[in-house]
Protein backbone atom coordinates (compact mmCIF):
# COMPACT_ATOMS: atom_id res chain seq x y z
CA UNK A 1 0.00 0.00 0.00
CA UNK A 2 2.57 2.51 1.09
CA UNK A 3 4.97 1.49 -1.68
CA UNK A 4 2.24 1.90 -4.24
CA UNK A 5 1.37 5.38 -3.10
CA UNK A 6 5.05 6.27 -3.02
CA UNK A 7 5.99 4.87 -6.40
CA UNK A 8 3.12 6.40 -8.32
CA UNK A 9 4.30 10.01 -8.18
CA UNK A 10 7.82 8.79 -8.81
CA UNK A 11 6.87 7.09 -12.08
CA UNK A 12 4.81 10.08 -13.06
CA UNK A 13 7.68 12.49 -12.60
CA UNK A 14 9.93 10.03 -14.43
CA UNK A 15 7.63 9.97 -17.39
CA UNK A 16 7.37 13.75 -17.26
CA UNK A 17 11.15 14.03 -17.34
CA UNK A 18 11.29 11.58 -20.24
CA UNK A 19 8.62 13.50 -22.16
CA UNK A 20 10.50 16.72 -21.61
CA UNK A 21 13.68 15.06 -22.80
CA UNK A 22 11.91 13.84 -25.95
CA UNK A 23 10.75 17.41 -26.69
CA UNK A 24 14.26 18.77 -26.19
CA UNK A 25 15.92 16.04 -28.26
CA UNK A 26 13.44 16.49 -31.11
CA UNK A 27 13.95 20.24 -31.12
CA UNK A 28 17.73 20.01 -30.93
CA UNK A 29 18.04 17.56 -33.81
CA UNK A 30 15.50 19.42 -35.92
CA UNK A 31 17.65 22.53 -35.56
CA UNK A 32 20.84 20.59 -36.31
CA UNK A 33 19.21 19.01 -39.34
CA UNK A 34 18.09 22.38 -40.73
CA UNK A 35 21.50 23.90 -40.07
CA UNK A 36 23.23 21.04 -41.92
CA UNK A 37 20.82 21.32 -44.83
CA UNK A 38 22.81 24.01 -46.57
CA UNK A 39 20.16 24.64 -49.18
CA UNK A 40 17.89 25.73 -46.36
CA UNK A 41 20.17 27.44 -43.90
CA UNK A 42 22.16 29.50 -46.42
CA UNK A 43 19.15 30.81 -48.31
CA UNK A 44 16.94 31.34 -45.29
CA UNK A 45 19.63 33.41 -43.55
CA UNK A 46 21.17 34.80 -46.74
CA UNK A 47 18.13 36.37 -48.38
CA UNK A 48 17.02 38.71 -45.60
CA UNK A 49 20.64 39.65 -44.91
CA UNK A 50 21.37 40.51 -48.54
CA UNK A 51 18.05 42.30 -49.02
CA UNK A 52 18.55 44.38 -45.89
CA UNK A 53 22.12 45.13 -46.92
CA UNK A 54 21.06 46.41 -50.35
CA UNK A 55 17.70 48.04 -49.77
CA UNK A 56 17.93 48.97 -46.12
CA UNK A 57 21.56 49.94 -45.70
CA UNK A 58 23.41 50.68 -48.95
CA UNK A 59 20.61 52.51 -50.75
CA UNK A 60 19.57 54.53 -47.71
CA UNK A 61 22.89 55.11 -46.05
CA UNK A 62 22.55 57.73 -43.34
CA UNK A 63 19.12 58.78 -44.60
CA UNK A 64 16.67 60.22 -42.13
CA UNK A 65 13.08 61.15 -42.66
CA UNK A 66 12.37 63.58 -39.88
CA UNK A 67 13.76 61.95 -36.78
CA UNK A 68 13.37 58.47 -38.22
CA UNK A 69 16.46 56.59 -39.33
CA UNK A 70 15.53 54.75 -42.53
CA UNK A 71 17.94 51.91 -41.76
CA UNK A 72 16.31 51.28 -38.41
CA UNK A 73 12.83 51.62 -39.86
CA UNK A 74 13.70 49.05 -42.52
CA UNK A 75 15.16 46.74 -39.89
CA UNK A 76 11.64 46.11 -38.58
CA UNK A 77 10.43 45.06 -42.02
CA UNK A 78 13.37 42.84 -42.89
CA UNK A 79 13.35 41.22 -39.44
CA UNK A 80 9.76 40.14 -40.03
CA UNK A 81 10.68 39.10 -43.59
CA UNK A 82 13.46 36.90 -42.20
CA UNK A 83 11.52 35.22 -39.42
CA UNK A 84 8.54 34.60 -41.70
CA UNK A 85 10.79 32.87 -44.23
CA UNK A 86 12.38 30.67 -41.57
CA UNK A 87 8.97 29.62 -40.24
CA UNK A 88 7.31 29.10 -43.63
CA UNK A 89 10.12 27.11 -45.21
CA UNK A 90 11.33 25.39 -42.07
CA UNK A 91 7.93 24.04 -41.12
CA UNK A 92 6.09 24.02 -44.44
CA UNK A 93 8.98 22.56 -46.40
CA UNK A 94 10.01 20.05 -43.75
CA UNK A 95 6.50 18.84 -43.00
CA UNK A 96 5.61 18.49 -46.69
CA UNK A 97 8.68 16.40 -47.38
CA UNK A 98 8.30 14.18 -44.31
CA UNK A 99 4.63 13.72 -45.10
CA UNK A 100 5.34 12.61 -48.67
CA UNK A 101 8.16 10.22 -47.83
CA UNK A 102 6.28 8.41 -45.07
CA UNK A 103 8.67 9.55 -42.36
CA UNK A 104 5.85 11.25 -40.48
CA UNK A 105 3.93 7.93 -40.52
CA UNK A 106 6.84 6.20 -38.86
CA UNK A 107 7.04 8.95 -36.25
CA UNK A 108 3.31 8.70 -35.62
CA UNK A 109 3.55 4.93 -35.17
CA UNK A 110 6.31 5.45 -32.60
CA UNK A 111 5.61 6.42 -28.99
CA UNK A 112 6.79 9.98 -29.64
CA UNK A 113 4.19 12.48 -28.36
CA UNK A 114 2.77 13.92 -31.62
CA UNK A 115 3.00 17.43 -30.21
CA UNK A 116 6.78 17.04 -29.82
CA UNK A 117 7.10 16.90 -33.59
CA UNK A 118 5.34 20.23 -34.13
CA UNK A 119 6.94 21.95 -31.16
CA UNK A 120 10.37 20.86 -32.38
CA UNK A 121 9.74 22.31 -35.82
CA UNK A 122 8.35 25.52 -34.34
CA UNK A 123 11.26 25.97 -31.95
CA UNK A 124 13.85 25.40 -34.65
CA UNK A 125 12.18 27.93 -36.90
CA UNK A 126 12.10 30.40 -34.00
CA UNK A 127 15.79 29.75 -33.36
CA UNK A 128 16.56 30.54 -37.00
CA UNK A 129 14.41 33.64 -36.64
CA UNK A 130 16.49 34.78 -33.65
CA UNK A 131 19.73 34.23 -35.57
CA UNK A 132 18.44 36.14 -38.61
CA UNK A 133 17.08 39.09 -36.63
CA UNK A 134 20.29 39.29 -34.57
CA UNK A 135 22.40 39.30 -37.73
CA UNK A 136 20.27 42.06 -39.26
CA UNK A 137 20.56 44.10 -36.06
CA UNK A 138 24.33 43.63 -36.06
CA UNK A 139 24.53 44.80 -39.68
CA UNK A 140 22.39 47.83 -38.90
CA UNK A 141 24.58 48.78 -35.97
CA UNK A 142 27.93 48.26 -37.70
CA UNK A 143 27.10 49.65 -41.15
CA UNK A 144 24.42 52.27 -40.60
CA UNK A 145 25.28 53.03 -36.96
CA UNK A 146 21.67 52.74 -35.95
CA UNK A 147 21.09 52.91 -32.24
CA UNK A 148 19.26 50.02 -30.69
CA UNK A 149 18.82 49.94 -26.95
CA UNK A 150 18.96 46.66 -25.09
CA UNK A 151 15.22 46.75 -24.21
CA UNK A 152 14.43 47.36 -27.88
CA UNK A 153 16.54 44.37 -28.87
CA UNK A 154 14.96 42.14 -26.22
CA UNK A 155 11.46 43.19 -27.30
CA UNK A 156 12.36 42.41 -30.90
CA UNK A 157 13.61 38.94 -29.86
CA UNK A 158 10.40 38.30 -27.95
CA UNK A 159 8.33 39.39 -30.94
CA UNK A 160 10.38 37.03 -33.11
CA UNK A 161 9.57 34.09 -30.84
CA UNK A 162 5.86 34.87 -30.75
CA UNK A 163 5.74 36.01 -34.37
CA UNK A 164 7.02 32.64 -35.59
CA UNK A 165 3.76 30.99 -34.56
CA UNK A 166 1.34 32.48 -37.13
CA UNK A 167 3.78 31.79 -39.96
CA UNK A 168 4.40 28.29 -38.64
CA UNK A 169 0.67 27.64 -38.78
CA UNK A 170 0.49 29.02 -42.32
CA UNK A 171 3.40 26.77 -43.34
CA UNK A 172 1.70 23.79 -41.77
CA UNK A 173 -1.56 24.50 -43.59
CA UNK A 174 0.24 24.81 -46.93
CA UNK A 175 2.17 21.56 -46.36
CA UNK A 176 -1.04 19.69 -45.60
CA UNK A 177 -2.98 21.14 -48.52
CA UNK A 178 -0.51 21.28 -51.37
CA UNK A 179 1.24 18.33 -53.07
CA UNK A 180 4.83 17.98 -51.94
CA UNK A 181 6.44 19.00 -55.24
CA UNK A 182 4.46 22.21 -55.38
CA UNK A 183 5.13 23.27 -51.79
CA UNK A 184 8.22 25.52 -52.26
CA UNK A 185 6.56 27.27 -55.19
CA UNK A 186 3.31 27.85 -53.35
CA UNK A 187 5.13 29.08 -50.26
CA UNK A 188 7.03 31.63 -52.36
CA UNK A 189 3.82 32.69 -54.10
CA UNK A 190 2.36 33.54 -50.72
CA UNK A 191 5.48 34.65 -48.87
CA UNK A 192 6.76 37.27 -51.30
CA UNK A 193 3.45 39.05 -52.06
CA UNK A 194 2.60 38.86 -48.36
CA UNK A 195 5.89 40.57 -47.55
CA UNK A 196 5.32 43.34 -50.07
CA UNK A 197 1.67 43.91 -49.22
CA UNK A 198 2.38 43.81 -45.49
CA UNK A 199 4.70 46.77 -45.88
CA UNK A 200 7.94 44.94 -45.13
CA UNK A 201 9.84 46.39 -48.10
CA UNK A 202 8.04 49.67 -48.64
CA UNK A 203 6.43 51.45 -45.68
CA UNK A 204 2.74 50.62 -45.50
CA UNK A 205 1.60 54.24 -45.82
CA UNK A 206 3.33 54.51 -49.20
CA UNK A 207 1.27 51.64 -50.59
CA UNK A 208 -2.02 52.24 -52.47
CA UNK A 209 -5.09 52.56 -50.30
CA UNK A 210 -6.54 49.22 -51.40
CA UNK A 211 -3.40 47.42 -50.35
CA UNK A 212 -3.41 49.18 -46.99
CA UNK A 213 -6.87 47.73 -46.38
CA UNK A 214 -5.82 44.31 -47.63
CA UNK A 215 -2.81 44.39 -45.28
CA UNK A 216 -5.17 44.09 -42.31
CA UNK A 217 -5.50 40.39 -43.22
CA UNK A 218 -1.76 39.79 -43.23
CA UNK A 219 0.38 38.71 -40.27
CA UNK A 220 3.36 40.42 -41.90
CA UNK A 221 1.61 43.76 -41.52
CA UNK A 222 0.55 43.28 -37.90
CA UNK A 223 3.91 41.92 -36.78
CA UNK A 224 5.96 44.63 -38.50
CA UNK A 225 3.73 47.34 -37.00
CA UNK A 226 4.34 45.83 -33.56
CA UNK A 227 8.12 45.88 -34.11
CA UNK A 228 7.95 49.47 -35.35
CA UNK A 229 5.92 50.45 -32.32
CA UNK A 230 8.50 48.81 -30.06
CA UNK A 231 11.11 51.06 -31.72
CA UNK A 232 8.94 54.02 -30.82
CA UNK A 233 8.00 54.75 -34.43
CA UNK A 234 4.55 55.80 -35.44
CA UNK A 235 2.65 52.74 -36.52
CA UNK A 236 -0.76 52.23 -38.05
CA UNK A 237 -3.45 50.84 -35.77
CA UNK A 238 -3.33 50.07 -32.07
CA UNK A 239 -1.14 47.38 -30.53
CA UNK A 240 -4.26 45.56 -29.42
CA UNK A 241 -5.62 45.43 -32.97
CA UNK A 242 -2.32 43.93 -34.16
CA UNK A 243 -2.34 41.23 -31.51
CA UNK A 244 -5.91 40.37 -32.44
CA UNK A 245 -4.92 40.33 -36.09
CA UNK A 246 -2.11 37.84 -35.39
CA UNK A 247 -4.33 35.71 -33.18
CA UNK A 248 -7.13 35.65 -35.73
CA UNK A 249 -4.78 34.69 -38.54
CA UNK A 250 -3.25 31.94 -36.39
CA UNK A 251 -6.63 30.46 -35.50
CA UNK A 252 -7.81 30.50 -39.11
CA UNK A 253 -4.62 28.73 -40.22
CA UNK A 254 -4.93 26.17 -37.44
CA UNK A 255 -8.49 25.49 -38.53
CA UNK A 256 -7.46 25.08 -42.16
CA UNK A 257 -4.61 22.77 -41.09
CA UNK A 258 -6.93 20.70 -38.91
CA UNK A 259 -9.43 20.24 -41.74
CA UNK A 260 -6.67 19.36 -44.20
CA UNK A 261 -5.18 16.88 -41.74
CA UNK A 262 -8.52 15.18 -41.17
CA UNK A 263 -9.01 14.91 -44.90
CA UNK A 264 -5.58 13.31 -45.29
CA UNK A 265 -6.28 10.90 -42.46
CA UNK A 266 -9.60 9.79 -43.88
CA UNK A 267 -7.94 8.86 -47.12
CA UNK A 268 -5.16 6.90 -45.51
CA UNK B 1 12.72 -24.67 -56.93
CA UNK B 2 11.19 -24.56 -53.53
CA UNK B 3 12.74 -24.34 -50.13
CA UNK B 4 11.40 -27.19 -48.09
CA UNK B 5 10.40 -26.27 -44.58
CA UNK B 6 13.56 -25.76 -42.60
CA UNK B 7 13.62 -28.61 -40.05
CA UNK B 8 15.39 -26.47 -37.43
CA UNK B 9 12.76 -23.84 -37.75
CA UNK B 10 9.98 -26.39 -37.65
CA UNK B 11 11.23 -27.93 -34.43
CA UNK B 12 11.85 -24.61 -32.69
CA UNK B 13 8.36 -23.48 -33.45
CA UNK B 14 6.26 -23.96 -30.38
CA UNK B 15 2.62 -23.15 -30.65
CA UNK B 16 1.60 -20.44 -28.27
CA UNK B 17 -1.95 -19.50 -27.53
CA UNK B 18 -1.33 -16.05 -26.10
CA UNK B 19 -2.94 -13.60 -28.49
CA UNK B 20 -0.84 -10.48 -28.84
CA UNK B 21 -2.80 -8.58 -31.43
CA UNK B 22 -6.02 -9.15 -33.27
CA UNK B 23 -8.23 -7.72 -35.94
CA UNK B 24 -11.81 -8.92 -35.60
CA UNK B 25 -14.40 -8.50 -38.32
CA UNK B 26 -12.70 -5.45 -39.69
CA UNK B 27 -14.23 -3.52 -42.52
CA UNK B 28 -12.35 -0.55 -43.82
CA UNK B 29 -13.81 1.71 -46.43
CA UNK B 30 -11.86 4.78 -47.44
CA UNK B 31 -13.45 8.16 -47.97
CA UNK B 32 -13.12 7.68 -51.74
CA UNK B 33 -15.35 4.60 -51.49
CA UNK B 34 -12.66 1.95 -51.93
CA UNK B 35 -13.35 -1.09 -49.78
CA UNK B 36 -9.90 -2.11 -48.54
CA UNK B 37 -10.84 -4.71 -45.95
CA UNK B 38 -14.00 -6.77 -45.98
CA UNK B 39 -14.85 -8.52 -42.70
CA UNK B 40 -11.23 -9.49 -42.11
CA UNK B 41 -10.17 -11.24 -38.92
CA UNK B 42 -6.72 -12.33 -37.92
CA UNK B 43 -4.80 -12.94 -34.72
CA UNK B 44 -1.10 -12.79 -33.91
CA UNK B 45 0.24 -15.10 -31.21
CA UNK B 46 3.19 -14.59 -28.94
CA UNK B 47 6.54 -15.75 -30.28
CA UNK B 48 5.29 -16.28 -33.81
CA UNK B 49 6.54 -14.89 -37.05
CA UNK B 50 3.54 -14.27 -39.25
CA UNK B 51 3.85 -13.35 -42.90
CA UNK B 52 1.05 -11.42 -44.50
CA UNK B 53 0.96 -12.17 -48.21
CA UNK B 54 -1.21 -10.84 -50.95
CA UNK B 55 -1.02 -9.17 -54.34
CA UNK B 56 -0.71 -5.41 -54.59
CA UNK B 57 -3.88 -3.73 -53.38
CA UNK B 58 -5.01 -6.80 -51.42
CA UNK B 59 -5.27 -4.82 -48.20
CA UNK B 60 -2.00 -5.88 -46.54
CA UNK B 61 -0.81 -2.44 -45.68
CA UNK B 62 -4.27 -1.32 -44.59
CA UNK B 63 -4.37 -4.24 -42.15
CA UNK B 64 -0.91 -3.43 -40.81
CA UNK B 65 -1.67 0.28 -40.51
CA UNK B 66 -4.75 -0.54 -38.45
CA UNK B 67 -2.65 -2.57 -36.05
CA UNK B 68 -0.11 0.23 -35.84
CA UNK B 69 -2.93 2.57 -34.87
CA UNK B 70 -2.31 4.78 -37.89
CA UNK B 71 -5.85 4.52 -39.13
CA UNK B 72 -9.21 3.54 -37.72
CA UNK B 73 -11.51 0.81 -39.04
CA UNK B 74 -14.94 1.59 -40.47
CA UNK B 75 -16.27 -1.25 -38.33
CA UNK B 76 -14.76 -4.03 -36.24
CA UNK B 77 -12.27 -4.07 -33.41
CA UNK B 78 -8.48 -3.70 -33.34
CA UNK B 79 -6.75 -4.86 -30.19
CA UNK B 80 -3.02 -4.83 -29.51
CA UNK B 81 -1.91 -6.12 -26.11
CA UNK B 82 -5.57 -6.03 -25.26
CA UNK B 83 -5.67 -2.28 -25.67
CA UNK B 84 -6.18 0.40 -28.28
CA UNK B 85 -3.18 0.47 -30.64
CA UNK B 86 -3.25 4.28 -30.56
CA UNK B 87 -2.45 4.46 -26.86
CA UNK B 88 1.09 5.42 -25.99
CA UNK B 89 1.29 2.46 -23.61
CA UNK B 90 0.64 0.17 -26.57
CA UNK B 91 3.09 1.98 -28.80
CA UNK B 92 5.79 1.60 -26.17
CA UNK B 93 5.58 -2.16 -26.71
CA UNK B 94 5.60 -2.14 -30.50
CA UNK B 95 8.33 -1.48 -33.02
CA UNK B 96 7.60 -0.41 -36.55
CA UNK B 97 9.52 -0.62 -39.78
CA UNK B 98 7.72 1.07 -42.65
CA UNK B 99 8.53 1.60 -46.28
CA UNK B 100 9.98 5.06 -45.90
CA UNK B 101 11.09 6.87 -49.01
CA UNK B 102 13.50 9.03 -47.10
CA UNK B 103 14.38 9.64 -43.47
CA UNK B 104 15.75 13.08 -42.66
CA UNK B 105 18.96 12.95 -44.66
CA UNK B 106 21.11 15.34 -42.71
CA UNK B 107 21.11 13.37 -39.48
CA UNK B 108 23.68 10.71 -38.71
CA UNK B 109 22.72 7.08 -38.28
CA UNK B 110 23.73 7.26 -34.62
CA UNK B 111 21.57 10.34 -34.06
CA UNK B 112 18.53 8.75 -35.66
CA UNK B 113 18.92 5.70 -33.49
CA UNK B 114 19.35 7.67 -30.29
CA UNK B 115 16.32 9.84 -31.02
CA UNK B 116 14.20 6.71 -31.28
CA UNK B 117 15.78 5.08 -28.25
CA UNK B 118 14.78 8.19 -26.31
CA UNK B 119 11.08 7.48 -26.94
CA UNK B 120 11.17 4.39 -24.75
CA UNK B 121 11.72 4.09 -21.00
CA UNK B 122 13.82 0.93 -21.38
CA UNK B 123 15.44 0.96 -24.79
CA UNK B 124 17.87 -1.69 -26.00
CA UNK B 125 21.50 -0.71 -25.46
CA UNK B 126 22.80 1.22 -28.44
CA UNK B 127 25.58 -1.28 -29.18
CA UNK B 128 23.16 -4.21 -29.24
CA UNK B 129 20.92 -2.56 -31.81
CA UNK B 130 23.83 -1.48 -33.98
CA UNK B 131 25.19 -5.02 -33.94
CA UNK B 132 21.83 -6.65 -34.61
CA UNK B 133 21.07 -4.38 -37.55
CA UNK B 134 24.61 -4.51 -38.92
CA UNK B 135 25.34 -0.80 -38.64
CA UNK B 136 29.05 -1.13 -37.89
CA UNK B 137 31.05 1.35 -39.91
CA UNK B 138 28.12 3.49 -41.02
CA UNK B 139 27.07 4.90 -37.66
CA UNK B 140 28.65 8.31 -38.25
CA UNK B 141 27.33 8.70 -41.77
CA UNK B 142 24.46 10.95 -42.69
CA UNK B 143 21.33 9.03 -43.60
CA UNK B 144 21.34 10.67 -47.02
CA UNK B 145 24.75 9.17 -47.84
CA UNK B 146 23.68 5.57 -47.31
CA UNK B 147 22.96 2.98 -49.98
CA UNK B 148 19.47 1.54 -50.28
CA UNK B 149 20.34 -1.56 -48.31
CA UNK B 150 22.04 0.44 -45.55
CA UNK B 151 18.99 2.69 -45.22
CA UNK B 152 16.84 -0.39 -44.90
CA UNK B 153 19.06 -1.66 -42.06
CA UNK B 154 18.82 1.66 -40.23
CA UNK B 155 15.03 1.53 -40.44
CA UNK B 156 15.17 -2.01 -39.07
CA UNK B 157 17.32 -0.73 -36.21
CA UNK B 158 14.71 1.95 -35.43
CA UNK B 159 12.07 -0.78 -35.11
CA UNK B 160 14.25 -2.58 -32.57
CA UNK B 161 15.12 0.55 -30.56
CA UNK B 162 12.58 0.09 -27.80
CA UNK B 163 13.08 -3.66 -27.34
CA UNK B 164 9.45 -4.12 -28.42
CA UNK B 165 7.33 -7.22 -27.82
CA UNK B 166 5.58 -6.86 -31.16
CA UNK B 167 7.41 -5.84 -34.31
CA UNK B 168 5.77 -4.81 -37.58
CA UNK B 169 8.05 -5.17 -40.56
CA UNK B 170 6.77 -3.84 -43.86
CA UNK B 171 8.88 -5.43 -46.60
CA UNK B 172 12.00 -5.43 -44.46
CA UNK B 173 14.49 -6.84 -46.95
CA UNK B 174 13.70 -4.76 -50.03
CA UNK B 175 16.95 -3.67 -51.62
CA UNK B 176 19.18 -5.90 -49.51
CA UNK B 177 21.79 -8.15 -51.06
CA UNK B 178 21.62 -11.87 -50.33
CA UNK B 179 24.05 -11.77 -47.44
CA UNK B 180 22.34 -8.84 -45.72
CA UNK B 181 18.98 -10.46 -46.28
CA UNK B 182 20.10 -13.67 -44.59
CA UNK B 183 21.51 -11.59 -41.76
CA UNK B 184 18.20 -9.86 -41.23
CA UNK B 185 16.37 -13.18 -41.36
CA UNK B 186 18.60 -14.45 -38.58
CA UNK B 187 17.76 -11.35 -36.53
CA UNK B 188 14.04 -11.79 -37.12
CA UNK B 189 14.27 -15.44 -36.07
CA UNK B 190 16.13 -14.51 -32.91
CA UNK B 191 13.40 -11.99 -32.07
CA UNK B 192 10.83 -14.78 -32.20
CA UNK B 193 13.12 -17.06 -30.22
CA UNK B 194 13.10 -14.44 -27.44
CA UNK B 195 9.30 -14.56 -27.37
CA UNK B 196 8.72 -11.51 -29.54
CA UNK B 197 5.95 -11.49 -32.10
CA UNK B 198 6.73 -10.44 -35.65
CA UNK B 199 4.29 -9.49 -38.37
CA UNK B 200 5.92 -9.11 -41.72
CA UNK B 201 4.62 -8.24 -45.12
CA UNK B 202 6.75 -9.22 -48.04
CA UNK B 203 6.75 -9.66 -51.76
CA UNK B 204 9.48 -12.29 -51.56
CA UNK B 205 7.64 -15.55 -51.16
CA UNK B 206 10.84 -17.42 -50.35
CA UNK B 207 11.21 -15.04 -47.43
CA UNK B 208 7.79 -15.96 -46.07
CA UNK B 209 8.60 -19.60 -46.71
CA UNK B 210 11.91 -19.46 -44.88
CA UNK B 211 10.86 -17.27 -41.97
CA UNK B 212 7.23 -17.54 -41.13
CA UNK B 213 5.64 -19.91 -38.67
CA UNK B 214 2.34 -18.94 -40.12
CA UNK B 215 1.34 -17.40 -43.42
CA UNK B 216 -1.85 -15.45 -43.93
CA UNK B 217 -2.80 -14.91 -47.55
CA UNK B 218 -5.22 -12.09 -48.18
CA UNK B 219 -6.80 -10.87 -51.35
CA UNK B 220 -9.47 -8.26 -52.01
CA UNK B 221 -9.63 -7.48 -48.33
CA UNK B 222 -10.37 -11.00 -47.13
CA UNK B 223 -8.30 -13.79 -45.65
CA UNK B 224 -8.07 -16.51 -48.29
CA UNK B 225 -6.08 -18.99 -46.33
CA UNK B 226 -3.93 -19.28 -43.29
CA UNK B 227 -1.50 -21.90 -42.03
CA UNK B 228 2.10 -23.05 -41.92
CA UNK B 229 4.03 -22.58 -45.16
CA UNK B 230 3.58 -26.28 -45.88
CA UNK B 231 -0.16 -26.08 -45.33
CA UNK B 232 -0.51 -23.02 -47.54
CA UNK B 233 1.43 -24.74 -50.31
CA UNK B 234 -0.77 -27.81 -50.18
CA UNK B 235 -3.90 -25.68 -50.12
CA UNK B 236 -2.64 -23.91 -53.21
CA UNK B 237 -1.94 -27.23 -54.85
CA UNK B 238 -5.39 -28.46 -53.87
CA UNK B 239 -6.99 -25.49 -55.54
CA UNK B 240 -5.19 -26.33 -58.81
CA UNK B 241 -6.94 -29.68 -58.90
CA UNK B 242 -4.54 -32.06 -57.20
CA UNK B 243 -6.51 -33.96 -54.61
CA UNK B 244 -3.89 -35.68 -52.45
CA UNK B 245 -1.82 -32.59 -52.35
CA UNK B 246 0.82 -33.75 -49.89
CA UNK B 247 2.37 -35.92 -52.55
CA UNK B 248 2.03 -33.48 -55.42
CA UNK B 249 5.28 -33.10 -57.35
CA UNK B 250 6.22 -31.13 -60.37
CA UNK B 251 8.13 -33.09 -62.98
CA UNK B 252 10.05 -31.37 -65.76
CA UNK B 253 11.78 -33.12 -68.61
CA UNK B 254 12.36 -33.20 -72.35
CA UNK B 255 10.34 -35.96 -73.98
CA UNK B 256 8.84 -36.89 -77.35
CA UNK B 257 5.55 -38.00 -75.78
CA UNK B 258 2.45 -36.01 -76.70
CA UNK B 259 0.33 -34.19 -74.18
CA UNK B 260 -2.44 -36.73 -74.57
CA UNK B 261 -0.04 -39.60 -73.91
CA UNK B 262 1.28 -37.85 -70.83
CA UNK B 263 -2.19 -37.23 -69.41
CA UNK B 264 -2.93 -40.94 -69.78
CA UNK B 265 -0.13 -41.82 -67.36
CA UNK B 266 -1.44 -42.62 -63.84
CA UNK B 267 -1.17 -39.75 -61.39
CA UNK B 268 -0.73 -36.99 -63.98
CA UNK B 269 -3.12 -34.10 -63.44
CA UNK B 270 -1.72 -31.60 -65.89
CA UNK B 271 0.91 -31.60 -68.63
CA UNK B 272 2.11 -28.49 -70.40
CA UNK B 273 4.62 -28.17 -73.20
CA UNK B 274 6.87 -25.13 -73.32
CA UNK B 275 9.45 -25.39 -76.08
CA UNK B 276 11.21 -28.73 -75.71
CA UNK B 277 10.35 -28.97 -72.05
CA UNK B 278 7.21 -30.38 -70.58
CA UNK B 279 5.92 -29.65 -67.07
CA UNK B 280 3.83 -32.35 -65.45
CA UNK B 281 1.92 -32.19 -62.16
CA UNK B 282 1.54 -35.58 -60.59
CA UNK B 283 -0.16 -36.76 -57.45
CA UNK B 284 1.61 -40.16 -57.64
CA UNK B 285 5.07 -39.06 -58.65
CA UNK B 286 6.85 -42.42 -58.23
CA UNK B 287 4.33 -44.27 -60.36
CA UNK B 288 4.26 -41.51 -62.94
CA UNK B 289 8.04 -41.51 -63.21
CA UNK B 290 8.32 -45.30 -63.63
CA UNK B 291 5.77 -45.20 -66.43
CA UNK B 292 7.26 -42.11 -68.02
CA UNK B 293 10.78 -43.55 -68.15
CA UNK B 294 9.46 -46.84 -69.54
CA UNK B 295 7.50 -45.09 -72.31
CA UNK B 296 10.28 -42.79 -73.49
CA UNK B 297 13.83 -44.22 -73.50
CA UNK B 298 15.20 -40.91 -74.81
CA UNK B 299 13.74 -38.80 -72.02
CA UNK B 300 16.36 -36.44 -70.53
CA UNK B 301 16.88 -33.28 -68.42
CA UNK B 302 14.65 -34.72 -65.72
CA UNK B 303 13.80 -32.60 -62.66
CA UNK B 304 11.41 -33.32 -59.86
CA UNK B 305 10.35 -30.60 -57.43
CA UNK B 306 7.82 -29.84 -54.77
CA UNK B 307 5.35 -27.11 -55.51
CA UNK B 308 6.67 -23.73 -54.40
CA UNK B 309 4.86 -21.24 -52.26
CA UNK B 310 4.88 -19.08 -55.33
CA UNK B 311 2.68 -21.55 -57.20
CA UNK B 312 0.34 -21.89 -54.26
CA UNK B 313 0.17 -18.12 -53.94
CA UNK B 314 -0.68 -17.64 -57.59
CA UNK B 315 -3.25 -20.40 -57.49
CA UNK B 316 -4.88 -19.01 -54.37
CA UNK B 317 -4.97 -15.38 -55.36
CA UNK B 318 -6.05 -15.85 -58.97
CA UNK B 319 -8.83 -18.29 -58.07
CA UNK B 320 -10.22 -15.99 -55.46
Amino acid sequence: MSTASLSLPATRSNSFARTLRIFLTEARYEFVRLLRTRGFSLSIIGFPVIFYLFFGLIMNRGEHIGSVSVAKYMLAGYAVFGMAGAALFGIGGGLASELSTGWLELKRASPMPPFAYLVAKCCSAAAFGLVIVSLLTLLGITIAHISITLPEYVRMMALTLVGTIPFACLGMAIALLVPFNATPGVINMIYLPMSFCGGLWIPIMMLPHVLQKFALLLPTYHLSQLVLASFGYASAGSAMSHWFGLLGFTLVMLGVAAIAYRRLEQNS
Amino acid sequence: MSAVLDPVQASSYTASSTAVASLSHITKRYANGVLALDDLSLTLYRGQIVALLGPNGAGKSTAVRLMMGLSAPTSGAVRVFDADPRHTATRLRTGVMLQVGKAPEMLRVREHLNIFRGYYPNPLPYADIARAAGLDGIESRMFGQLSGGQKQRVLFALALAGDPDLVFLDEPTVGLDIEARRGMWAQIRSLAARGKTVLLTTHYLEEADALAHRIIVINKGRVICEGTPAEVKSLGAASTGASTSRTLKIIRCVTDLSTAALLAIPGVTTAEHAGDHVTINSTQPERTLRELLALDQNLHSLEVASPALEDAFLALTTNA
